[in-house]
C-alpha cells in the first residue's frame, strides 16, 4: 500500500479537547506511505462520510485509516463507506484515539503523542493488509433438535412452521420429557399433560417434523451450515405399524422392572408402553430387561401377538442426515437422591423427590392422584417438605439455585392440602425466590390462605422412628430448634444437567459450564447460542429452568436456527489462516493447537486449512516454528512493524 | 505491587489486548472515563493465544520497556482455550528473558474481561509504575537489568 489516507475525528470536543487532531493529521502527513490526511469534527456524520469517500477517489488512495471512537463501534460503517467508493472494506482499519486515548487521558500534550503512535501503528497494519472477499458457503435447509421434552417440541414446531425440515431426536421410547410427568403447573394449575400432549400430537403429526425416538446422535462432523449427522434407532422389537395396542403382551411378560415414568413408585413389564399418551404410541421392549431376545428363552410376548408385531431379529438401524443447524435441547435430571444421605435420601423409602410426589398428585399417576406413601400406601397426614435439598449448599453438593423448587415445592403444598384436607404441610426453606408473572402472589396464596406452615431454615437430619420419618431442623426467625414427627417427606431436589450432556457435549464439540449444564455464548446477550456457529440452546440443558423460560428460550433457539437456514449463502470472515506451502515442514502442531480442527495435513506433507471452519484465533500461528501459518492482515510481519512505529522516537 | 514512582523516567509499554475481553475492557475504561498513564500502546489481537513469542521479543528489541498481555479469564476465552495456551508460553517467556538480560517482570498477563474497566485502569497504572520503578529495558537505552 503506497497511497493511505488518514482521516482524524473530533468527535465533537470528545477527541480534540485531549487530543490534537490537527497536529495527529500533521504528523502523518509526513509518515511514508500516506498521501493524505486531515482531521473533521464527525466523520460517522454523513458529510464525514462522503468526506471520506471523495478523498478515496479524488487521491486514489488504497488504504485508510480512520482515527476516531472504538473499532466496536464504527469499524462496519467506515469499511461500508470504503466499499461505496470502490476500496475493499478490509483495507480500512479504525485507530482508536477515544476509548483508548482521550478519555482516558488528560495532559493534551501526552495524549496527542499517544494518539499520533496508535494511528501510526494502524496506518502499517493497512500496508501490509491485502484485499478480502467475504467467504460465501452453501448450507443444507434442515434443523436438527435433539431432546424431545417440551423444550425441543417447542423448537421443534417453531422451526417447522418457517417451512423447513426438523429431524426430532428422541433417547426415550416417548416424547414429552419431564413436562409429561408433571401433575399440575405453578401458577395456573393446569393440569400438565392436557396443555403438553396436544404439542406433542401436533410435533409428531407434523409434516416437516420427521420424528425419531428411541434414538441418539452418535456422531456429528462438519461446521455450521453443513453438519454431517449420525443417528442410532434403537430396535424397539416392535413392529409400531403392526402393534394394535391390546396389551397382552405385558400380561403375559413374566419379567418386571423399576418404572422410569413413575419414578420407581412401582414397576413395569420388560415390554411396555411408558406412558399411556405416549407418542408414538407404540410397546418397547427393553432389551436390558428382558430374558433374552430369543424364541427359545421366553418368547411369552410373542406367542401372544395375534398381529405379529413383535420382530426379536430387529437390529439398530442408523440414520445420515446433512443439517444445517442443531438445536439442544436435553433437558435435566435430579440430582441422585443417594446423594442425600443426610436426609435418609435412598435409605428410607417415606423420603421421596418431586418428581415423585408429582406422579402421586397426578391423577393419571400409580394411585390414580391419591396422595398414599410408598412404603405402606397410608394417606400422609403430616408430610414435611424442604426445599433446596442439594441446591445452594457449595460445600456438600450444588452451589447453585435450581430455581424452579420453590415455585413448586409451593404447589406440591398446596395440592396435597386440597387433596389431605385435614393433613398438616410444613415446608423448610432459605428463601422464597418467586420472581416471575403471578409467582409472588402463588406462593403468598399458599402461606397465608392454604394453611401450609412455612419455616425459615435449614433440616440437619432426617431419620426414620418406627413407621414415621423424624425430621431435625431449625427456625431461625424464631431461633428454636424444631423437630417433626413426619408421615412423608418430599425432597425439592436440586436439577442437574441430563447425564447424556457429557458425551453429547464432546459430539458436537460444544463446552459445558462448571456446573455441567451447556454455556451459552454470551452469559446476557447471546443466551440462546452456543459458542459453535450453527448450534443453538433450548430449555434447562443451560441450566435450571421453569416451563415458560424453556419454552421461550426454544421459540428463541428456533427463530436464530430459522435466520441461520433462510439464508441464500451463509457469510464467513475470510481473516482466517492460510499456509506458506514452501515453508511448512508438516510437522502438525496447528493441528493439535486448533480448537476447530480447521487444519488438517494432507498428502502432499502440508499443512492445510480449511477456511469455513477457522474463526481466526490465531493459536497456530503462535505455535508455528516455521511461520508458515499466518492469519490474513494480522501477520506476525504486520506485528513487527507496528511495533516498531509505536516505539519509534519522537 | 510497585507505588506509582516519579523518577521522570517515561516507559514504552506495549499491550496486546484480545478483541473479546481486555480490548472491550480497555474501551469500557475509556467510557467510564478512567485516567491512567498514556505509556501503554494498545493493539489488538483476536486471541491473547495469538501473542507469539516474535511479538513479544520483537517489542523488546525494538524498544519497549515492559510487554503488557491481556486475556479473558480462564474457562471464558472466546476461542475455546487460546488463553491456557498464552499462560503456558507467558511462563516460558519470562525464563527466555531472563536468560537474555531482562527482568521477567517486565513481561506482565492479566486476565481482564470486558466488564472489567477498572482493573484495566489498575493493571495498567500499576504496571507503568513498576516499569518506572524497573528503569529503562536494557534494550531501550542505557538501562541496566
Amino acid at each position: 500500500m503506497s497511497r493511505i489516507g488518514v482521516f482524524v475525528c473530533h468527535c465533537g470536543m470528545n477527541i480534540e479537547r485531549t487530543v490534537d487532531t490537527q497536529a495527529v493529521a500533521a504528523t502523518l502527513s509526513e509518515h511514508s506511505g500516506v498521501v493524505f490526511t486531515t482531521d473533521y469534527n464527525y466523520l460517522c456524520a454523513d458529510p464525514g462520510q462522503r468526506l471520506i469517500k471523495d478523498a478515496i477517489t479524488e487521491h486514489k488512495l488504497d488504504g485508510v485509516v480512520v482515527a476516531a471512537c472504538s473499532p466496536a463501534m464504527h469499524e462496519p460503517t467506515f469499511r461500508r463507506v470504503a466499499e461505496e467508493a470502490g476500496l475493499n472494506p478490509y483495507l480500512c482499519e479504525i485507530a482508536n484515539i477515544r476509548e483508548h486515548c482521550s478519555w482516558v487521558h488528560q495532559d493534551r500534550d501526552r495524549a496527542t503523542r499517544k494518539a499520533i503512535r496508535i494511528v501510526k501503528t494502524l496506518v502499517e497494519k493497512v500496508r501490509g493488509n491485502q484485499p478480502l472477499e467475504p467467504l460465501r458457503i452453501d448450507h443444507a435447509d434442515k434443523c436438527l433438535v435433539i431432546g424431545g421434552g417440551i423444550a425441543g417440541i417447542q423448537a421443534a414446531l417453531d422451526v417447522a412452521e418457517s417451512g423447513l425440515e426438523v429431524i426430532l431426536v428422541e433417547k426415550e421410547p416417548s416424547i414429552g420429557g419431564h413436562m409429561a410427568q408433571l401433575s399440575e403447573t405453578f401458577p395456573t394449575l393446569d393440569c400438565s399433560q392436557c396443555i403438553l400432549t396436544p404439542k406433542m400430537v401436533e410435533v409428531s403429526r407434523h409434516p416437516n417434523v420427521r420424528l425419531l425416538t428411541y434414538s441418539e446422535v452418535v456422531e456429528v462432523t462438519g461446521y455450521v451450515g453443513n453438519y454431517e449427522v449420525k443417528i442410532r434407532k434403537n430396535p424397539t422389537y416392535v413392529d409400531p405399524d403392526k402393534c394394535n395396542l391390546c396389551g397382552e403382551c405385558v400380561k403375559v411378560c413374566p419379567k418386571s422392572v423399576g418404572n422410569e415414568f413413575e419414578r420407581g413408585l412401582i414397576e413395569r413389564k420388560a415390554i411396555y408402553i411408558p406412558f399411556e399418551q405416549a407418542i408414538p404410541s407404540s410397546y418397547t421392549l427393553d432389551e436390558e430387561a428382558c430374558l433374552g431376545l430369543h424364541p427359545l428363552r421366553c418368547s411369552e410376548c410373542a406367542k401372544v401377538c395375534e398381529p405379529k408385531a413383535i420382530d426379536y431379529d430387529m437390529r439398530p438401524e442408523y440414520i445420515e442426515e446433512s443439517v444445517g443447524a442443531i438445536i439442544v435441547a436435553t433437558g435435566y435430571s435430579l440430582y441422585p437422591i443417594s446423594s442425600l444421605g443426610e436426609y435418609g435420601g435412598g435409605q428410607i423409602p417415606d423420603v421421596i423427590d418431586g418428581l415423585q410426589f408429582e406422579r402421586l398428585l397426578s391423577a393419571s399417576g400409580p394411585t390414580i392422584g391419591e396422595v398414599r406413601r410408598p412404603s405402606d400406601g397410608k394417606i400422609p397426614k403430616k408430610v414435611v417438605f424442604i426445599q433446596c435439598a442439594g441446591s445452594r449448599d457449595p460445600e456438600r453438593h450444588n452451589a447453585y439455585c435450581s430455581k424452579i423448587c420453590c415455585m413448586y415445592t409451593a404447589k406440591h403444598a398446596l395440592l396435597y392440602r386440597h387433596a389431605v384436607p385435614d393433613g398438616e404441610a410444613v415446608v423448610f426453606y432459605i428463601d422464597i425466590r418467586a420472581g416471575g408473572k403471578g409467582y409472588e402472589e402463588f406462593t403468598q396464596h399458599a402461606i397465608e390462605e392454604e394453611r401450609i406452615l412455612y419455616l425459615r431454615g435449614k433440616v440437619s437430619k432426617v431419620y426414620r422412628q418406627d413407621d414415621r420419618v423424624v425430621v431435625w431442623g431449625v427456625d431461625t426467625l424464631s431461633n428454636r430448634r424444631v423437630e417433626i414427627e413426619a408421615d412423608l417427606v418430599v425432597l425439592a431436589i436440586s436439577m442437574n444437567p441430563h447425564p447424556s450432556i457429557l458425551a453429547l457435549s464432546k459430539i458436537l464439540k460444544i463446552s459445558c459450564d462448571a456446573d455441567g449444564f451447556l454455556k451459552e455464548a454470551h452469559p446476557k446477550l447471546r443466551p440462546v447460542e452456543s459458542l459453535t456457529a450453527g448450534i443453538f440452546l433450548a430449555g434447562a440443558a443451560q441450566g435450571p429452568k421453569d416451563i415458560p423460560e424453556a419454552v421461550s428460550q426454544s421459540s428463541g433457539a428456533a427463530v436464530k436456527a430459522v435466520a441461520l437456514l433462510t439464508k441464500d449463502k451463509l457469510i464467513h470472515s475470510p481473516e482466517v489462516v492460510e499456509i506458506d506451502e514452501a515453508i511448512c515442514g508438516g510437522c502438525g502442531i496447528c493441528v493439535d493447537m486448533c480448537p476447530y480442527n480447521a487444519l488438517a495435513v494432507n498428502g502432499a506433507g502440508v499443512a492445510e486449512v480449511n477456511e469455513v471452519l477457522c474463526e481466526g484465533c490465531g493459536s497456530c500461528v503462535s505455535a508455528c516454528p516455521t511461520g508458515a501459518a499466518q492469519l490474513k492482515n494480522m501477520t506476525t510481519q504486520q506485528f513487527v512493524e507496528m511495533i516498531e512505529v509505536a516505539l519509534q522516537d519522537g | 505491587m510497585a507505588k506509582l514512582n516519579d523518577n521522570g523516567f517515561e516507559p514504552k509499554i506495549v499491550a496486546f489486548l484480545c478483541r473479546w475481553c481486555s480490548y472491550a475492557g480497555a474501551d469500557l475504561a475509556g467510557v467510564s472515563r478512567m485516567t491512567y498513564p498514556a505509556n501503554i500502546i494498545p493493539m489488538r489481537v483476536n486471541c491473547s493465544g495469538r501473542v507469539d513469542a516474535g511479538m513479544v521479543m520483537a517489542a523488546f528489541e525494538k524498544g519497549a520497556d515492559g510487554v503488557l498481555i491481556g486475556g479473558c479469564h480462564p474457562g471464558d476465552c472466546h476461542y475455546v482455550n487460546g488463553n491456557y495456551k498464552t499462560r503456558r508460553r507467558v511462563i516460558l517467556l519470562k525464563r527466555a528473558l531472563a536468560e537474555v538480560g531482562i527482568k521477567p517482570q517486565r513481561l506482565h498477563l492479566e486476565w481482564i474481561s470486558a466488564s472489567e474497566g477498572v482493573k484495566f485502569q489498575r493493571t495498567v497504572t500499576e504496571f507503568t509504575g513498576l516499569i518506572k520503578e524497573l528503569g529503562p529495558s536494557p534494550m531501550s537505552g542505557d538501562g541496566e537489568d
